[in-house]
């Protein structure tokens, strides 16, 4: 769309004694866009009445680059995608490696994966908390909170995979290395006190009159639009649309905990903000039974070659719910050493599309609300 | 230090309360413990760099923890994570918009020299083609405590930073540009691939 279609006023509009409209380039270097994240908007006083997103600011070349590396060497790069979320990126793609390579997973590595993606669901909500509050204008203490409790989960990956954000933990057919008992006995300690942060962020959210004023009725999205744009995670569940791929899919060892799915009623940022906490105490839960259930054994399966792996000829679609939605590797092999083709379904991308139809009529100092309510990180939007 | 005070004298004065000092000593000691930074973060690196100026790590500590959304409030430019093409042109430019005496740490294996994803189309191979960096941290991320080490050797630098003589800052000297020229898109890459400057490509000497 070029400035001339962009400053069109729409047809509501011209019945008012407005001037022209204003058009303002956000982004990419703005505090609140969560990386190089731009944004042209026209506004007409202070209402957003046009929109248009602009990416490829870190287009890195992640699926040009797995499709030259070997099935291996594509997994650190994987840690690099959405990197909050470390250990589910593994696990997405070890777990489409090994359906495209039929490859068994010991039953203590399921456990750990499962452990360790809620805590890193954990981590991700909990940050993304921190920063929609600061975005609203609560600056440093939410994020600060935040950071405090990520920092315990960050040194519980250090000391199982040797690196705090870029874990590179996950094979396929199983895990790198063991968890030692007193591992899982400070895990335990961390998950045991990580209630009692939720219930202290959460009263600092829900009793806060500013939180509710900026974002009930804020940025509302209808399930029907959600489910015709293809949004997944916490955002489509604020719709009230139950899908949870932990619950459809039921993979990995998901159908043996006991959770429930949080869902939303009216798909405003307040509801998408309350999936987050709720998500969160959901994961406690999950990891409580999960660090009581694991089994000792090996965590990897010894039949895998991991050097010079070649998987048979096929396609095939491996998923996982992260903590912001599907995230999907889609891989064809023909055969050789690297992937013929290396696809990554980014759920940050595609739950961004709706980021016009959400901030339409909506001020400009709410488009970084509902922005930061979609949860995006830009090493997954751009790849 | 000072070097034309001797240190004896200075610390018998220092003793009955005075405190003898230099014009240049004060003004590098004022200016190395307020550096604002800019916020500004590019990929991952930028996650630690928040984790930096968190709590646990806690750069107020050094007097950095301000960091200045704008470019012209700013001091330092943490360049923290991959530079990629498109966005090249908006560091230089962001550069160029910071007011002098201005620095630049380069955070992260990407920034230094693209890193692992240095086989990339779109991603340049070092941000010290367009612009001069002070600090280099190696790391895929640093650690928060790398970030730290190398703001204190920022300080550092601008500790020794002399005012006058020959050897003065390079922000006072009139001749030294204090901005680049901006990158644009040619027809197949960003032009010019280096400013030469700043960066001529090493050359590889065989016997």
């Amino acid at each position: 769309m070029n400035t001339t279609e962009m400053l069109q006023p729409p047809p509501a509009m011209t019945s008012r004694l407005d001037g022209e409209l204003m058009e303002v380039s956000m982004g990419p270097q703005h505090p609140s866009t969560h990386g190089v994240f731009r944004m042209n908007v026209a506004l007409d006083g202070e209402m957003v009445v046009k929109l248009k997103p602009v990416f490829g600011y870190l287009h890195r070349n992640h699926e040009k680059i797995g499709e030259n590396t070997s099935y291996l060497g594509s997994m650190p790069y994987t840690d690099r995608l959405d990197y909050f979320c470390s250990m589910t990126n593994n696990w997405a793609y070890a777990l489409s490696v090994e359906k495209l390579a039929g490859i068994e997973v010991p039953e203590r590595a399921e456990y750990l994966r499962v452990i360790l993606a809620e805590l890193t669901r954990l981590q991700n909500h909990a940050s993304l908390l921190g920063f929609l509050l600061s975005d609203m204008g609560a600056w440093g203490t939410p994020l600060m909170y935040a950071f405090r409790e990520r920092e315990k989960i960050l040194d519980l990956f250090e000391s199982l995979s040797g690196s705090r954000m870029m874990c590179d933990y996950m094979r396929f057919g199983g895990c790198r290395v063991d968890a030692g008992p007193d591992w899982m006995e400070r895990a335990k300690k961390i998950v045991d006190l990580f209630p009692k942060f939720l219930d202290e962020f959460e009263k600092l959210i829900l009793s806060n009159e500013i939180v509710i004023m900026r974002t009930q009725e804020v940025g509302k999205l209808s399930a029907e639009l959600a489910i015709n744009a293809g949004m997944t995670g916490p955002m489509l569940r604020a719709c009230g649309v139950n899908y949870d791929i932990r619950k459809v899919d039921g993979y990995g060892f998901y159908p043996r905990f006991k959770f429930r799915v949080p869902l939303g009623e009216h798909g405003d940022c307040y509801d998408r903000l309350m999936m987050r906490a709720l998500e969160m105490h959901e994961s406690v839960g999950i990891l409580k039974q999960a660090m009581e259930q694991i089994p000792a054994g090996p965590v990897m399966n010894p039949k895998v070659k991991i050097r010079a792996f070649r998987p048979p000829v096929g396609e095939a679609y491996g998923r996982i719910e992260g903590p912001k939605g599907e995230l999907g590797f889609y891989l064809i092999s023909d055969g050789g050493t690297n992937p013929y083709r290396y696809r990554v379904r980014p759920p940050s991308f595609i739950n961004l599309t709706v980021l016009e139809d959400l901030c339409l009529g909506h001020t400009v100092a709410d488009v970084m609300v509902i922005l930061g309510s979609v949860d995006i990180v830009l090493g997954e939007v751009d790849r | 230090m000072s070097d034309q005070i001797d240190g004896g004298l200075r610390s018998e004065l220092q003793r009955q309360g005075i405190w003898v000092t230099s014009m240049e000593e004060l003004y590098n000691w004022g200016r190395k413990n307020s550096i604002w930074p800019l916020q500004f973060g590019l990929a991952c690196c930028a996650i630690e760099m928040i984790a930096t100026a968190a709590s646990r790590y806690d750069i107020a500590r050094f007097g950095g923890e301000v960091f200045r959304p704008s470019p012209r409030q700013a001091d330092l430019m943490i360049v923290a994570g991959t530079v990629t093409k498109k966005m090249a042109p908006q560091i230089v430019r962001l550069y160029n918009q910071m007011p002098d005496p201005k620095y630049v740490i380069s955070m992260g294996a990407c920034a230094i020299s693209g890193g692992p994803f240095k086989q990339g189309y779109n991603v340049l191979k070092g941000i010290d083609r367009y612009i001069p960096v002070d600090v280099y941290i190696p790391g895929c991320p640093p650690r928060p405590e790398a970030l730290l080490h190398a703001f204190m050797e920022l300080q550092r630098k601008i500790d020794s930073q002399k005012l006058t003589g020959n050897a003065k800052a390079e922000h006072l000297d009139p001749m030294q540009p204090s901005e680049f020229p901006v990158p644009a898109f040619g027809a197949h890459d960003l032009e010019p691939a280096a400013n030469p400057r700043l960066f001529q490509p090493p050359k590889i000497e065989r016997s």
